[in-house]
């Protein structure tokens, strides 16, 4: 052995290792790729050797070089082979190697199950962890459905280091396995009060990363975190906590005003950025989600402005970044109390980082009002001008668009003005944006009625401007308004001064370099402008032949076209211009016709109208019409729409697919609606001569502003003369207001106000009266919200309710070893009406095992003193051993009791201080030297108080209702929290899975030196004839023991299973080994005949201690008591079912009486509940009806009363003699106490 | 969630690279290559945070990054961290490198970069962090370390000679943001280690 590792090494000494390979690459700068393809020759070599430490190094060179970009994914097998070197150093690189380098397709991964399972539950926590973190990068859903019951287990590992490692990879679990979540979950919450913070951390992290996905199932945790929140001091966790209360909020405004008072507390006094920052971040949230009826939350705003504030002014770039970001969240709900600050935000629009002017850009957009937003805009139209990069103009530009046209064009007054600012943009070389000011120009002409004069004026100056057309058009995005420019001086074309003009502008050869798209809508509206432009040339013949004459020169250029569409558009005009020609030489009035050809208005529809079509009933779409055609025909090709700019024609054709009346019906709204629309133009067909002289067009100041000089000379700012001109004309305004208001005022004597000074937003009147249309919605359109969430998100697999109570089907498939293989997957009985034990069982087992090992003397002597001193801790350990003993959770109960816990813990006004109360009681409570365990125990109760007060009232009402008896009732207030306490113990509740339990079903059943053994005896639900053993084996001393074989002496009645083809006398292996000082859990099987006896088994442990040097054989003597107990199963029972039963006369009665209990009532029916099984079946006051089934179905109901110091119990069951020896285990439980 | 932890130098050459979603070789060394652009074009006193997650991620996503002498750190997050956070975090798996390579310098990274890999996988877990507290991550590094030596006495030999770095500055040489932790602030700049004794009084 020794000799090997030294010939290893010496091996070693000969091949090149990592930092000769890191020392050679960078000895090779200018052969490097060549240099590596040696190295890696060298490596496929190493990796052929048989010694593990070659290859080891030989993978950790491919890590490195997979770092570089080279493909090692040949090497995957190689490196599960030193994965699963025994070595920790390999062990380590392989895992390495692997998580760098391992994804879902890698097909070794499928080997490597067993070998991390083994690590897994290595004795050395660094195997573990290893494994952890390389499984935590490449865990397949494969690999998490089979390991994710070992790394549940792993959550309650006696090591902190391996704890917080599990609970962190179980989110990855969650993701790739969302079946696991559901049972994990009741663990995964339980670390959140782990004793270890990093452990705590660690179960935060995840339940907050599960949370933010999928928020709404979560809340019920709200209460938890809350405690967390004010407890803890570990910024960390604060940090992702508040984070997760952001999440929260927005599904529970009464969550948003708990928090309130807390945050505004720690934004305070914390001194620490990153807190205060996400404190203010969940303040806003909160102010978010309570939106109003909220008196008191103007001075929280004010406060986080004020914080805000602060932050942007610092001289650290990284908080003004963050102030900037956190303030446009505010920014959507309470504008206002930004805008005040608007000095601050343009000032950062000056700043040399691009990332805070971006975010500064967006506050903006935010900021706006009538008032400022040409200022803003002129601002912005300047920094335009200055922005070197690309990126950044492009932001600009987008910025400026969406401040100007925000909830439709709500802040401009002068639509001139953003006309001319959408021209100002087009000088923009380069902008990949085009469309965007194309499809702006477009919107405003077309819903903005009384703007398209200058509009259309405007476009052809563009038109007929070359500068669009100068560059290369292909790739120049801007030549995009010239689609928006062409279309609307067609459109509109009545409106042009001279149409001639710009149809010459338009068939200039040079249009032919533009992209197809555009020279399509160069044809068509050429042929607008053709129409007009005959209209015009009425009486005129020679010229409106020269007009067609023009068209028939011009048109061939875009026949020829390679644009399909081009083509046929301009072939098709062609003609019909040949056609009208020959017409007009016959001296036919044609302008007439043409113009038909044109007629009509087309209305903007919404953008999302087509979709929100409802669908009538009925009307399956996914039906065929026709049956299939046999054979798929080739469907290819189906040319792009390539009008796809002007969907509304499109949309309008299909309107019309309606049948008759429902149009009609419609046209005659519509009707009424014109009607009443003073801008309105009616579209009948020869409309055209009206439309001249509709009303609307007089409001259009064409004529005030001399157009053509400017924007002949591109260059030249237009809007500023607006923004002048703009000023002029509020000035006046304001002036003629102040007139009237002095002269009003002066009628009035003295105003209590001052003059309002600055113009406010009412004031302002636009220059033009301007009508937006709304674009048209179907009738019975559907408020659809158009989920756009991604249907590949792997969180929505963990869109899984939590607070349900599990089922068989849902709990993890345990760890296969041959005992455990009897008792999988017990499934429900027969009623349907329960639910089997044993998941959670087993977690709180675990648990158990953990506690009841290690701090069974603390815990003991922590539990003595409480006693004494305080008494208050006593119902909450009972209540835990309810818990425990009750793990049937009525299915249809659970849910709306754990939300009416939640609405409670919301409801309470006092509750945040009442929390902080809380915290400040456990503190001082707790003596500093107290045990841990006990620390741990006084916060849960504070908690469940809390949670819980509700559920006993609305509980006990129920059952006076139905019982009918007149005893007094309870009431509970919030500060007799013993009262509540003890009568919800009575009332057998259970909903919150936070199992702490002090103490537990397990007793002794063997100790020597070296190992102890404790089990727990559980009956079989889903075979009559079965109990279940569970036994923990601690390892005592400071070796390994390994090879331990179980085997017990069977009697008549109960027999030891035994895998098929064992005789009755061999033993069975327990399926590990046991380092010094772990435990673990085995189970064994054993059939039963009879029950109604208790009965003692002989077995013996053996085992091998295996020491440094030396291995001894060693043997343990056990005696296994099978109580009748223990052939009991916790099993609920409705109280008329229980009458009924009762009633039946089928039972055989017995009774029992036990003096002197000084215990509370509630306690020792909680102490009849867990150690024997039973359940309660209803309580009123000191009286109580209790229930349980055994394996073989016998029916025990108990009757316990107590007075006193005296419980009187008196029972009945099927079977006597079980009964009595039930009775007498019961006594026997009490005299122990 | 962090999507992936980055370390490049000053040209752009890689030092580490963690993904915490698999991309191909192409693609990472691609999203390397962008991720340097981005962050070595901006100026020393310009935040520490850059948008648009094109790179890794939807718009989710944002790099954070701090600037060490001649090295990047670079960890591309999304919202569900706090961006101060992450500058402490980066602070301090800096300073745990500091401790655990005795003044840290690129050299230790080039050389030992398998080693810079064990250390973040004490402090980040497939992507979410797991210990935030130095002495913690320092306390497991060293006692694999020591479990390493003695399985393997040559390996543990690995650190190259001081004399070989001399050149070279030690990224805490400058020492750039020590002062400002936003996780934990105070007035004078102070030592982790005091820090931890705050972290957790429980």
């Amino acid at each position: 052995m020794a000799l090997k590792i030294v010939k290893g090494s010496i091996d070693r000494m000969f091949d090149k290792n990592l930092q000769d390979l890191v020392r050679g690459i960078r000895n090779h700068k200018e052969d490097e790729a060549k240099y590596i393809s040696t190295c890696i020759d060298e490596i496929k070599s190493e990796l052929k050797q048989d010694n593990i430490a070659v290859k080891a190094n030989a993978v950790c060179k491919l890590t490195y070089l997979q770092m570089l970009g080279y493909d090692v994914s040949w090497a995957a097998f190689n490196i599960v082979e030193v994965m699963s070197s025994s070595k920790f150093t390999f062990k380590r690189i392989g895992y390495l190697a692997a998580s760098q380098c391992f994804h879902e397709g890698t097909d070794v991964i499928m080997l490597t199950t067993n070998q991390i399972r083994k690590d897994l539950s290595s004795p050395n926590q660094y195997d573990t962890g290893v494994a952890l973190t390389g499984l935590s990068c490449f865990v397949t859903p494969d690999l998490a459905r089979d390991l994710a019951n070992d790394i549940m287990t792993l959550m309650s590992h006696t090591k902190p280091y391996i704890r917080k490692k599990a609970v962190l990879i179980m989110y990855k679990v969650f993701l790739k396995y969302p079946e696991s979540l559901r049972p994990a979950f009741p663990r995964l919450k339980e670390k959140l009060e782990d004793p270890d913070p990093g452990v705590q951390s660690a179960a935060v992290n995840v339940i907050c990363e599960l949370a933010r996905r999928n928020p709404k199932n979560y809340l019920s945790l709200a209460p938890l975190f809350f405690k967390l929140m004010t407890s803890s001091t570990n910024n960390w966790v604060l940090i992702k906590i508040i984070k997760l209360f952001g999440a929260l909020t927005p599904l529970e405004p009464r969550l948003g005003k708990k928090l309130i008072e807390p945050l505004t507390n720690l934004i305070h006094s914390t001194s620490a950025m990153s807190l205060l920052y996400e404190c203010v971040n969940t303040v806003i949230a909160v102010l978010i989600s309570l939106s109003s009826g909220m008196p008191n939350h103007s001075a929280s705003i004010q406060l986080c402005v004020q914080k805000l504030r602060i932050l942007i002014e610092d001289s650290d770039q990284n908080l003004k970044y963050l102030g900037l970001l956190a303030m446009s969240k505010i920014l959507k709900t309470h504008p206002k109390s930004v805008q005040s600050h608007k000095d601050l935000i343009l000032q950062c629009l000056d700043d040399k980082d691009e990332s805070i002017r971006l975010r500064a850009l967006d506050l903006l957009y935010g900021m706006v009002s009538k008032k400022n937003l040409m200022e803003i805009v002129k601002k912005l139209m300047l920094h335009v001008d200055k922005a070197e990069g690309t990126t950044y103009r492009d932001e600009l530009l987008t910025k400026i668009i969406d401040i100007c046209s925000q909830s439709n064009y709500q802040y401009i007054t002068n639509f001139e003005w953003y006309i001319s600012i959408l021209v100002e943009l087009t000088r923009l070389e380069g902008t990949r944006h085009g469309h965007l000011i194309a499809s702006q120009m477009l919107d405003v002409a077309i819903r903005v009625k009384a703007i398209r004069g200058f509009a259309v004026a405007q476009m052809a100056t563009l038109l007929d401007n070359a500068h669009l057309l100068t560059g290369n058009t292909q790739r120049n995005g801007i030549c995009e308004v010239l689609y928006a420019a062409a279309w609307i001086c067609g459109e509109f074309s009545e409106h042009l001064e001279d149409p001639k003009q710009t149809l010459e502008a338009m068939l200039r050869p040079k249009v032919a370099t533009l992209p197809g798209h555009i020279q399509a809508v160069y044809v068509q509206n050429a042929a607008k402008l053709f129409a007009t432009v005959l209209r015009n040339q009425e009486g005129a013949p020679e010229a409106a032949q020269e007009t067609s004459q023009l068209m028939i020169e011009r048109l061939p250029l875009f026949v020829q076209s390679a644009n399909l569409e081009v083509q046929e558009r301009a072939s098709c005009i062609l003609q019909l211009v040949k056609y009208i020609q020959k017409l007009q030489q016959k001296d036919v009035e044609v302008a007439e016709e043409v113009t038909a050809l044109f007629a009509g208005e087309l209305n903007p529809v919404a953008p999302k109208a087509q979709k929100k079509v409802p669908i009538p009933d009925g009307l399956d779409l996914d039906a065929w019409i026709n049956e299939p055609p046999s054979e798929s025909e080739s469907e290819d090709e189906k040319p792009k729409a390539v009008f796809a700019r002007e969907e509304p024609k499109h949309t309008r054709t299909r309107h019309t697919e309606v049948d008759e009346k429902e149009l009609a019906k419609r046209r005659e709204a519509r009707k009424q609606e014109q009607a009443n629309n003073p801008f309105y133009i009616k579209a009948s067909p020869s409309s055209q001569k009206v439309y001249q002289d509709a009303p609307g067009v007089e409001h259009i100041p064409v004529v005030q502003i001399d157009l053509s000089v400017p924007l002949k000379v591109p260059g030249l700012p237009l809007s500023d003369q607006y923004v002048k001109m703009e000023e002029e004309r509020r000035q006046k305004d304001n002036d003629k207001k102040k007139k009237e208001k002095k002269r009003k005022r002066d009628k009035r004597g003295r105003g209590k106000h001052a003059d309002s000074g600055p113009e406010s937003e009412e004031d302002i009147t636009p220059a033009q009266q301007v009508d937006i249309m709304t674009e048209e919605m179907p009738e019975n359109a559907l408020p659809s919200d158009d989920d756009d969430k991604d249907p590949n998100d792997p969180h929505k697999a963990l869109d899984i309710d939590l607070d349900k109570p599990l089922a068989d089907s849902e709990q993890l498939v345990a760890r296969t070893h041959r005992s455990a293989e009897v008792l999988k997957s017990p499934g429900g009985d027969g009623d349907g009406e329960t639910i089997t034990p044993e998941p959670k069982k087993k977690t709180r087992k675990d648990k158990k095992e953990k506690k009841k090992v290690k701090d069974k003397e603390r815990t003991r002597s922590a539990e003595d003193k409480k006693n004494k001193k305080k008494h208050k801790h006593d119902p909450e350990e009972e209540e835990a051993k309810i818990e425990e003993a009750i793990t049937l959770v009525n299915a249809e109960e659970a849910q709306p009791a754990a939300a009416a816990d939640l609405d409670f813990w919301l409801t309470t006004d006092a509750a945040p201080s009442s929390a902080q109360e809380a915290v400040a009681a456990t503190i001082p409570e707790v003596p500093i030297e107290a045990e841990p365990s006990e620390v741990k125990e006084a916060e849960p109760e504070e908690m469940k108080s809390k949670h819980k007060k509700k559920k006993p009232k609305k509980e006990k009402e129920e059952m006076e209702r139905e019982k009918k008896k007149k005893k007094k009732r309870h009431h509970h207030h919030r500060s007799d929290r013993e009262e509540t306490e003890s009568v919800q113990n009575g009332t057998m509740e259970e909903e919150e899975e936070e199992p702490l339990p002090p103490m537990s079903n397990y007793c002794l059943l063997a100790e020597n030196d070296y190992i102890k053994m404790v089990y727990d005896i559980q009956g079989n639900l889903q075979d009559g004839s079965q109990v279940v053993v569970s036994i923990i084996f601690q390892n005592k001393s400071s070796s390994v023991l390994k090879s331990m074989e179980f085997n017990v002496l069977d009697s008549l009645n109960s027999k030891l299973e035994r895998p098929e083809g064992a005789t009755p006398h061999d033993a069975l292996t327990v399926p590990f080994q046991l380092p010094p000082d772990v435990s673990n859990e085995a189970r064994f099987v054993f059939a039963v005949q009879s029950i109604v006896m208790p009965q003692k088994l002989k077995g013996t442990l053996t085992f091998i201690v295996k020491s440094d040097d030396s291995a001894t054989h060693e043997k343990l003597d056990f005696k296994l008591h099978f109580t009748c107990t223990s052939y009991l199963i916790t099993t609920p029972c409705y109280s008329d079912a229980y009458a009924k039963l009762l009633e039946s006369g089928d039972l055989k009665s017995s009774s029992l009486k036990l003096e002197g209990v000084t215990m509370p009532f509630h306690h020792s029916l909680a102490r009849i509940c867990f150690h024997h099984h039973f359940s309660v079946v209803e309580r009123v006051d000191s009286c109580a009806s209790m229930y349980s089934r055994s394996i073989q179905g016998h029916h025990v109901c108990l009757l316990v009363k107590t007075a006193d110091e005296t419980v009187s119990i008196d029972a009945k069951c099927d079977e006597l003699m079980l009964l009595e020896n039930v009775l007498d285990e019961i006594k026997q439980t009490f005299s122990q106490s | 969630m962090i999507k992936a932890i980055l370390i490049f130098n000053n040209h752009g050459k890689p030092r580490l690279s963690k993904f915490y979603e698999h991309y191909s070789e192409d693609t990472e060394q691609q999203i390397i290559r962008e991720t340097f652009h981005l962050v070595s074009k901006r100026d020393e006193n310009v935040c520490n945070f850059l948008e648009g997650g094109i790179l890794i991620g939807g718009s989710d996503n944002k790099l954070i990054y701090r600037h060490y002498a001649t090295l990047y750190f670079v960890f591309c997050v999304d919202s569900s961290e706090s961006e101060l956070g992450i500058l402490d975090l980066i602070q301090v798996f800096v300073e745990t490198l500091d401790k655990c390579f005795e003044n840290v310098c690129e050299l230790d990274l080039i050389f030992h970069v398998d080693k810079v890999h064990n250390i973040l996988g004490e402090m980040v877990m497939g992507g979410m962090v797991l210990e935030t507290n130095m002495n913690e991550i320092i306390t497991q590094v060293d006692s694999q370390n020591k479990m390493e030596k003695s399985e393997y006495p040559v390996t543990a030999q690995g650190f190259i000679p001081r004399a070989s770095c001399s050149k070279l500055a030690g990224l805490m040489l400058k020492e750039p943001l020590l002062s400002v932790s936003y996780v934990w602030p105070s007035v004078i700049p102070v030592t982790f280690e005091q820090l931890s004794s705050h972290i957790y009084i429980n």
